[in-house]
């Protein structure tokens, strides 16, 4: 069974859809996108209602899953960099893990073949 | 109560039939308050004011939700600016004593010598005040209308103080040349009932030209960009059919037949263009949409306005058949070729649909209908359909050439567009400091000791830690 990682980005909302671009580019068919709120180095932002100022400190992002194993990591890693990568504050985060097994619900295909997209 | 000597009550009573038989043995038309044409006008003035916020929620629903406020906002504070101006300024201009068939004369500045009592040449049976209110509503929601071309990426102040200097520089020399007394364009005998020209090709076509000069949507081509709600919209779409019986039918100025003609073309040319825009977007795209229905229904209430008191019902229904077809064209096929991003089709609706109106006047009207109106072409005067194609094309043209230089000298004060940045965060937030949705949950945020204590023009987007919670 070949080696299996996971990769997940947190990043800005309007990057979704260039990112989802760029990763089917390299042949990244599968993923999993998720609104999420978080803070970082981004600190947020001050909102007023009727005089009463509240400071609003999680801030939208997406976060990205896909599972690869035949696609190099780090080629996943540098297309996310070419797309998401501004300098400024807010860009996000990129985090790689390990994944121990996988199962295709469908077929109970198990292991690398469960996420390895069949060749016609 | 003090009781009368006979004798003062004798002259009292002198006093009183004096006048009386001087009127009665002279002209017979003395301008006099008629009590139901004075109810309906005042009603009528309402509903047009209605119209506005009903449009800002009918640009609302087509925002992304991240802009609805901003959206909203655009209509809604138009109602407070122009309001304001037109008592001072907005409405000597454009019914004041006419100087040279050009503009009003300012001897009304300020509402001077406007009262409460008829003002024969506009309308001998209400109250000048009432006449005034009433054309002061079609004065407010004209630049809302050209707010859905700018929409998501205008900046606020720069918004304000156009409305105010185009209101002030196109709205009301132009109101005053096909409304005013001594106007061109109504000395010509160009027909425009309710608003054709002034509001809908107005609106329209310099919603087209800031829209070219602003520039697309960031990501427009790109990134998907639905409406957010479309109930709100349905809403809105109502609330402005609803409120168009006010726009037509209360521009006959009073309670009678003309009135009654207005109001059902309105209504069916309104149901014809439902209909015909549902049904082109059926044929063409394989399904009916409620976003085509009630944009057909705007394009219908958009074409029947100019011609209202002056077409039969029969016509009215074609000039809204028409009208739901050829906005749905100029929509969904026209303005993708020529990539230009009107993003509320400010310019699709009314002005595509004002200028058919327009034009159509000049095919449909019927003196039988009005008497006060002309023939048009299909009554064999094609002189009428030559004089509203002019009446048309010296709007667009002036429209267009004064949008453009109010944009270009404003650019040299204000920002004309919010940055990249700002257009990503959606301008609730960069403009107002508000959000239209989410107000609880994860993101409900930690209340600061008061806002007197923030400065909020100093508050950086990323704002500081939160404070001393209360």
């Amino acid at each position: 069974m070949k080696k299996m990682t996971k990769i997940e980005i947190i990043t800005r909302p309007d990057k979704l859809e260039p990112l989802k671009d760029a990763l089917v580019s390299i042949g990244v068919a599968g993923m999993t996108v998720t609104q999420v709120y978080g803070c970082g180095l981004t600190r947020g932002h001050l909102e007023v209602y009727r005089g009463q100022a509240y400071n609003v400190n999680l801030v939208p992002k997406i976060k990205l899953e896909t599972v690869v194993c035949e696609i190099p990591v780090d080629t996943v890693l540098e297309t996310a960099k070419k797309v998401l990568q501004t300098g400024q504050v807010g860009d996000g985060k990129i985090f790689v893990y390990p994944i121990e097994n996988a199962v295709r619900i469908r077929t109970w295909e198990v292991g690398d073949v469960a996420i390895i997209d069949p060749k016609e | 109560m003090k009781k009368a000597t006979p004798f003062s009550t004798a002259l009292f009573l002198a006093a009183l039939t004096a006048p009386l038989t001087a009127l009665a043995s002279e002209a017979p038309a003395a301008p006099k308050i008629d009590t139901g044409d004075t109810a309906f006008v005042l009603i009528c003035a309402a509903l047009v004011m209605l119209m506005t916020p009903a449009l800002a929620l009918f640009y609302g629903g087509m925002a992304r939700s991240k802009n609805v406020l901003n959206t909203i906002m655009q209509s809604f504070f138009t109602v407070g600016v122009v309001s304001v101006q037109w008592a001072l300024v907005g409405y000597t201009l454009a019914f004041g004593p006419d100087i040279n068939h050009v503009i009003g004369a300012l001897d009304w500045l300020g509402l001077k010598t406007v009262d409460g009592q008829p003002f024969a040449d506009y309308s001998a049976t209400i109250p000048h005040y009432a006449f005034m209110i009433f054309q002061g509503m079609f004065a407010i929601i004209t630049p809302a209308l050209i707010s859905g071309a700018f929409a998501e990426r205008m900046r606020f102040p720069f918004f304000a103080a156009f409305v105010l200097v185009w209101t002030t520089l196109v709205y009301d020399p132009v109101a005053h040349w096909v409304w005013g007394v001594g106007g061109w364009m109504r000395e010509m005998g160009i027909l425009d009932f309710a608003g054709g020209t002034v509001v809908h090709i107005l609106s329209g076509v310099s919603g087209l030209v800031i829209a070219l000069m602003i520039g697309k949507r960031k990501g427009w081509g790109s990134q998907a960009m639905v409406p957010h709600h479309l109930p709100m919209t349905v809403l809105g779409a109502s609330l402005l059919w609803f409120g168009w019986f006010g726009f037509n039918a209360g521009s006959a100025l009073g309670a009678n037949d003309v009135a009654a003609t207005a109001f059902i073309t309105t209504h069916f040319a309104a149901a014809a263009a439902t209909v015909s825009w549902a049904v082109a977007e059926w044929l063409v795209h394989g399904k009916p949409t409620v976003l085509g229905a009630v944009s057909g229904c705007i394009a219908g209430l958009v074409a029947i306005t100019p011609g209202a008191g002056f077409v039969a019902p029969l016509p009215a229904v074609i000039i809204g058949l028409v009208a739901g077809v050829l906005c749905f064209y100029f929509v969904t096929v026209l303005k993708t070729k020529l990539g230009y991003d009107d993003a509320l089709d400010a310019f699709g609706v009314h002005g595509v649909g004002g200028t058919w109106g327009a034009v159509a006047v000049g095919i449909f009207a019927s003196k039988s209908v009005n008497g006060a109106g002309a023939d048009g072409l299909l009554a064999g005067n094609p002189e009428q359909l030559y004089l509203q194609v002019l009446g048309v094309a010296v709007s667009w043209v002036f429209a267009a050439v004064m949008t453009f230089l109010i944009v270009k000298v404003l650019s040299c004060f204000l920002k004309l567009r919010v940055d990249d940045a700002q257009e990503v965060q959606g301008l609730d937030l960069a403009e107002h400091g508000e959000r239209g949705y989410v107000s609880d949950g994860m993101m409900a945020g930690s209340p600061l000791a008061s806002a007197s204590e923030i400065s909020l023009a100093a508050a950086p987007l990323a704002a500081t830690k939160p404070a001393n919670n209360i």
